[in-house]
């Protein structure tokens, strides 16, 4: 109803108004958007067929890792995003396209892992001696089938519950795994919370020959090949006949099944669907660190495996694959094995990418939030310099190039302690104020904020990174949730009123 | 006959008689003590009970009102533990308070009410708000984000060791023998938090009844559209239902501290899962579902652990969530949804 539309665009109230399209009211503002250079390119890369789209990810994904890395960095950067990238494809399925929250996803990774282990390893604990050596592919396929079986059975509880319902019984699913894993059985079968150590590498036996990958570059190339095909195989699914259904009974399922379309049995093939592919991605996980181990399938996995889905945008297949690269680069980098000045460069520059995105039309005010901040920190920390020195007498922690700046800007206290969990809980309070204010004065209550953020930076957060890192993403998901939900690559949902 | 109220009656009817058949079966056929021994489980399971039950609240009337499941409930739950305990060691604590017990206490329920009820109000501006009218599935992911968010800042804040409330060196560990010394035991402390339990309910079922905010809330969890056109501003009335229901979250995160006496940064996660079963086994949106809910939850969790064993007695209480939810969905007290096309 365009013609209806009130002549001047007031800034919309939220919400949905009865009479205004603001989908269509904004079709200008939105072809303005794609005139400068970052438009054009997303314009192209949304003309792209998706055959090109995979021509240009794949070498995307192979050059910045493969040439330059040790095997310790190709495990933990390259392996590492291909595995999520494969899971975050298969939850992509039930969260995406199906529109069912399946907050049991990672269970499925521990059952391919667990089953490929068990299949393909040796195994004695509790008097019981668990010894197969089945060929890789044979237990490959089994790992998956059975994860496929389990999704079947998960998600035919769908049937009956409604969507929060059925986000609590995946939930127990989740839970019942962990408990399962680490309790150790009678049988000894999951060996409890040591894990099952003792699993072979990919053996893939036929016809008299052995084809054994062993290196840290093999598995890499496999995962590859392995991510690339899950994308053909999504893509061709997602644009057929039951693609479109899932899609449809996503948005309304009962205009869905008004239409004919099956939507039980669509969601529990979605389960299953998405289970199969966790399976694989579990089963080669096993083979590559030789081991499954309970904690490779705790909640702090299935939330990355969310970040990573909620970051590129669900529904989308190029999404996956930058949301991995993006999510599982800085979870390694904030890793506590890693050295804390990568993670300080790369919070710095998450910092100031936040502040140029949300105060983005206006590059007036970014550098005034930014030069406020320069100047704000250097008075402060020249008066607590003059008024109490030991505020500023700490260490900086492995400063690297940054240690001058550091030092002359941010407070360091020489125990801070306590003056750094008041400093957070404080962080906190001024970005609750912050997101209140509107116009200059938002511009302005940045200034502190941002000091403050550094301050709580380098006295408390560098010291824990990996715990920094899962409320980056629990902060990362409530605010790609409430600012942009369609993520990075997802398509913007149009409701019409 | 109302078909919902005759449905509640069998409902309750039944659940009755299961622990009416329960109570015989323990006293007379079980093989560990008799009856002192179910009448013991039966005590312990009612205050664990009530703690769950103003947990369960704070998600019934949250579920009630926005037709959202709060995952982070159960961490509201943790920090408000956590302000109680900060307030008893800033006020000298356990063993040299510096002000009377009974004022300590009080303070203690008081300041961490106050501190989850804003919390509450918080996290609903900033996860939930911008999400109103959303696919269902975005306030779920965002509410998840905000449980993980809230349970690692506490990590990163308290460390991940045990904090010790010694909630009987505070108050008491005597208590009252029913019975002879061989009889059954409430400890005070026990005491304290059932008739703390009860009061604050009493507090929240008046406030629902008889004021206008109370009837502002009953309006808007039945039609919130309806509701905004008659005058009420359904914002602030979901608001204020999260500042509630989140204080008495806080309220019971005290019980559970000065009652079990350890708390850490991950108490959370297991008390709102069992205070959402107890919710569901109410009749989720339901008040009195809530508090019957939590009390049967409390009580077969107690059960369980005396007559099975510890470590099975969770499996027990979800076991029985995923059967209610897949047999009677609308749980003890609820009105079975009805959709409309």
């Amino acid at each position: 109803m365009p013609e209806n539309a009130p002549p001047t665009p007031e800034p919309t109230p939220p919400g949905m108004q009865i009479g205004v399209d603001t989908w269509v009211e904004q079709a200008d503002e939105r072809r303005q958007r794609r005139t400068g250079v970052g438009g054009r390119i997303s314009h192209l890369w949304e003309l792209l067929p998706p055959a090109g789209k995979l021509a240009f990810l794949t070498p995307a994904i192979i050059v910045p890792f493969l040439p330059f890395m040790n095997e310790a960095n190709l495990f933990n950067y390259g392996v590492f995003i291909l595995i999520y990238a494969l899971l975050a494809l298969g939850l992509n399925v039930v969260v995406g396209f199906a529109g069912l929250l399946d907050l049991g996803y990672v269970a499925f990774f521990g059952f391919g892992a667990y089953i490929y282990s068990f299949l393909s390893g040796t195994h004695h604990e509790k008097g019981h001696v668990y010894t197969h050596h089945w060929s890789a592919q044979y237990s490959i396929l089994l790992a998956v089938l059975i994860c496929a079986l389990l999704g079947l059975f998960l998600g035919s509880s769908s049937r009956r519950l409604l969507g929060d319902y059925l986000a609590i019984v995946t939930l127990f699913f989740g839970q019942a795994f962990v408990i399962f894993t680490n309790t150790t059985d009678p049988y000894g079968l999951t060996n409890g919370s040591n894990g099952l150590a003792n699993v072979d590498p990919l053996n893939f036996r036929a016809f008299g020959q052995t084809l054994t990958i062993s290196s840290v570059k093999g598995y890499y190339w496999f995962l590859l090949g392995c991510v690339v095909v899950v994308l053909i195989v999504l893509w061709c699914i997602a644009e057929s006949r039951t693609g479109r259904a899932w899609k449809a009974s996503r948005e309304d399922p009962l205009a869905a099944e008004m239409m004919g379309m099956p939507v039980n049995r669509l969601k529990i093939m979605a389960f299953s669907f998405g289970a199969a592919i966790a399976g694989l991605a579990g089963s080669v996980f096993a083979a590559a660190q030789t081991g499954a181990f309970p904690q490779n399938f705790s909640t702090q996995v299935l939330i990355l495996i969310y970040a990573v889905v909620i970051l590129g945008g669900t529904g989308s297949l190029t999404g996956m694959i930058v949301g991995a690269v993006a999510i599982i680069v800085s979870n390694q980098v904030l890793d506590s094995t890693s050295p804390p000045n990568n993670a300080r460069v790369i919070f710095y520059v998450a910092l100031i990418a936040g502040i140029v995105l949300t105060l983005k039309p206006s590059w007036r005010r970014i550098a005034v939030a930014l030069v406020g901040t320069a100047v704000f920190g250097l008075a402060v920390h020249a008066i607590v310099d003059a008024v109490w020195s030991r505020g500023t007498a700490g260490q900086v922690t492995s400063g690297g190039f940054l240690t001058g700046v550091i030092r002359h800007f941010v407070l360091l206290p020489t125990n801070p302690g306590r003056l750094a969990v008041y400093g957070y809980l404080l962080m906190i309070v001024l970005i609750v104020v912050l997101v209140q204010l509107k116009g200059w004065w938002r511009v302005v209550a940045y200034v502190p904020t941002l000091y403050l953020t550094a301050f709580v930076w380098e006295n408390l957060l560098i010291q824990n990174p990996a715990v920094t890192r899962y409320v980056l993403f629990g902060a990362l998901l409530i605010a790609v949730m409430t600012i942009r939900p369609q993520g990075l690559f997802g398509t913007a949902k149009v409701e019409i009123v | 006959m109302n078909p919902a109220l005759s449905q509640q009656l069998r409902n309750l009817a039944g659940l009755g008689l299961g622990l009416v058949a329960f109570m015989f079966y323990a006293v007379y056929f079980s093989p560990t003590q008799g009856w002192v021994f179910f009448f013991q489980l039966t005590v312990n399971g009612i205050i664990l009970g009530s703690i769950y039950a103003l947990i369960a609240l704070g998600y019934s009337m949250v579920y009630g009102i926005l037709k959202l499941l709060n995952f982070a409930h159960g961490d509201v739950y943790m920090i408000g533990s956590f302000i109680g305990f900060g307030v008893l060691t800033l006020l000298g604590g356990p063993l040299s308070p510096a002000i009377p017990v009974a004022l300590l206490v009080l303070c203690m329920f008081v300041v961490a009410m106050l501190g989850s009820g804003f919390l509450g109000l918080a996290i609903e501006r900033f996860a939930y708000r911008p999400l109103r009218d959303a696919p269902r599935i975005a306030p779920l992911i965002s509410a998840l984000g905000v449980a993980f968010f809230l349970e690692n800042s506490a990590l990163l804040l308290f460390g991940s060791q045990y904090r010790n409330y010694d909630g009987y060196d505070l108050i008491s560990y005597n208590g009252i023998h029913i019975g002879g010394d061989s009889g059954v035991f409430i400890q005070y402390l026990g005491v304290i938090v059932i008739v703390g339990a009860v009061l604050l309910m009493l507090a929240l079922l008046g406030l629902v009844r008889w004021t206008r905010l109370g009837k502002a809330m009953r309006a808007v969890s039945f039609d919130r559209e309806g509701a905004a056109m008659m005058g009420i501003d359904p914002d602030r009335v979901i608001a204020a239902t999260f500042f509630i229901g989140s204080a008495l979250a806080g309220a019971a995160g005290v019980m559970f501290g000065l009652l079990f006496s350890q708390i850490y940064y991950l108490i959370g996660f297991l008390a709102g899962l069992k205070g959402f079963t107890a919710a569901v086994v109410g009749g989720i949106g339901s008040i009195p579902g809530a508090m019957l809910g939590g009390l049967l939850v409390g009580l077969i969790e107690s059960w369980a652990k005396g007559y099975l064993n510890g470590n099975v007695s969770d499996l027990v209480v979800f076991g029985i969530l995923i059967g209610v939810m897949l047999v009677r969905p609308s749980g003890l007290l609820g009105t079975p949804a009805l959709q409309k096309v």
